[in-house]
């Protein structure tokens, strides 16, 4: 072990405090936006998941030492992201079509009518016959 | 066999091989959260006006406990930050502090969980939406436990002696019946449950200590204001304020025939617990078996560190990425789960 190794090391270290004080004052924060009430539910959301995404991408980048990999696992997250982004994407998308029973019963009632109809128009035709 | 590339890294890769396979790891942990996640979304967004609970977790309890897993982050880092830099001592005090952390963790978490499955929502039927939440009285639900249980063992003795005299006799006669007793365990009771045990001991009413300080809602609804109607519960007279520190709560006696439902705070109440208890239970399941793994480093690998100081290092490193990957978990389960 070199003295330069151990030099990056001890410089590590102090990022790594650094970055642990700034998670503690993250959680402070989130709690604390938690009672402030930004004028809708949707900003109040969007505020403590921007925080929370700013800590993780903290705790990623500094002590999962993302900051500085190599390329092989950098593909690997890369994939995963992707993957997790098109199934975040999937469920936003179904949010615009969301499972609804009143709608689907409505559907049904639908359905149900239009049957109805055409079973009638069958009789009527066998009764021409 | 030597396992290959556990300290060298791999020509191809540029990383030792345990790091590609933890990674590996992590990402189909990635997606398996990230289904749970989208599950909660789907959930919530989707729940009909007053049905989402809110507002019914511990802020203080959610927040100590994401310190305490923070704490553990930066300590588990420091630990192998201090391997790398020949310090064994280091090390194990920062490992075995880890370890304490993501007990503690678990522990608070426990007691948590024990909360809520003792702590109940009843609705009524006198006013319409009439809900509130506290516990069963102790003394009352421990005086019912053991009369069921007298009463329980009283059936099975007389049962267990007609048989014998069945068995002992020409067997002319029919076989005595087993005896037919509501199956109830008292872990955490459910409507169906309340009403058994009602007939069965002979009860009409329960005693509920009913929370006053204890504000949640039903997503869209307004707050549930306990302070706003006394005598909402309407039950005959029986109403005593409990005196000194315990004044925020109200001794009710609810008649069995007026409660609509009665639940703990369990997955069966309402899909929020259905997916709290879902995605912390995962969550704590990983903290629990990181947990394990972390203190099998610290106990366990002395002689690797005297043999192949590089190799452990890399293990602590690898272990250390699935740690830090189930704080960064909680990181987003703390505000979604208990503030949003």
């Amino acid at each position: 072990m070199s003295a330069d190794h151990d030099h990056d090391i001890k410089s590590h270290i102090r990022t790594y405090l650094i970055i642990g004080a700034a998670l503690f004052v993250g959680t402070v924060l989130t709690v604390a936006v938690s009672y402030v009430d930004f004028g809708s539910h949707a900003i109040n959301v969007a505020v403590g998941l921007l925080i929370a995404t700013v800590k993780a991408s903290l705790v990623a980048l500094f002590f999962m030492h993302l900051i500085s990999e190599k390329t092989a696992i950098y593909l690997l997250i890369g994939s995963a992201f992707f993957f997790f982004v098109g199934l975040m994407g999937l469920t936003i998308w179904a949010d615009k079509n969301p499972p609804n029973r009143t709608q689907n019963l409505q559907l049904e009632q639908k359905v149900a009518v239009t049957e109805g109809h055409s079973h009638s128009e069958d009789g009527d035709h066998s009764n021409d016959h | 066999m030597e396992i290959p590339y556990t300290v060298k890294p791999r020509p191809d890769t540029g990383v030792y091989n345990a790091k590609i396979g933890i990674w590996l790891f992590l990402a189909s942990e990635i997606m398996l959260f990230g289904a749970l996640f989208s599950s909660y979304i789907i959930l919530r967004i989707t729940a009909p006006e007053g049905t989402w609970l809110e507002g019914v977790l511990n802020v203080p309890i959610g927040f100590g406990n994401t310190l305490v897993l923070i704490a553990s982050s930066v300590t588990v880092v420091m630990a192998w930050a201090s391997l790398k830099l020949n310090n064994y001592k280091a090390f194990q005090r920062y490992m075995i502090f880890t370890v304490l952390c993501a007990l503690t963790f678990l522990l608070v978490k426990s007691f948590e969980y024990n909360e809520k499955f003792h702590h109940y929502e009843v609705w009524t039927t006198d006013e319409t939406d009439n809900r509130f939440t506290g516990h069963f009285d102790k003394e009352w639900l421990s005086e019912q436990k053991a009369a069921y249980k007298a009463r329980v063992a009283e059936m099975d003795a007389q049962y267990q002696a007609a048989l014998s005299e069945w068995s002992s006799s020409d067997k002319s006669t029919d076989a005595p019946r087993e005896p037919d007793y509501p199956k109830i365990t008292f872990f955490t009771l459910t409507t169906a449950e309340i009403r058994d045990l009602s007939s069965f001991l002979g009860f009409d009413s329960v005693i509920f200590e009913k929370e006053h300080k204890h504000a949640y809602k039903y997503a869209g609804m307004p707050e549930v204001d306990d302070h706003a109607h006394h005598d909402e519960a309407g039950h005959e007279g029986d109403e005593s304020h409990a005196e000194g520190g315990h004044g925020h709560h109200e001794t009710l006696t609810i008649p069995v025939g007026n409660i609509k439902r009665a639940s703990a705070f369990i997955p069966s109440h309402s899909t929020f617990f259905a997916i709290y208890f879902t995605l912390t239970g995962l969550h704590a399941l990983h903290v629990f078996l990181g947990a394990c793994v972390l203190a099998y480093f610290v106990f366990c690998n002395r002689r690797m560190w005297k043999e192949d100081p590089d190799r452990l290092a890399n293990r602590v490193e690898v272990g250390g990425l699935f740690w830090h990957f189930v704080d960064l978990v909680w990181i987003f389960l703390f505000p979604v789960l208990y503030l949003l």
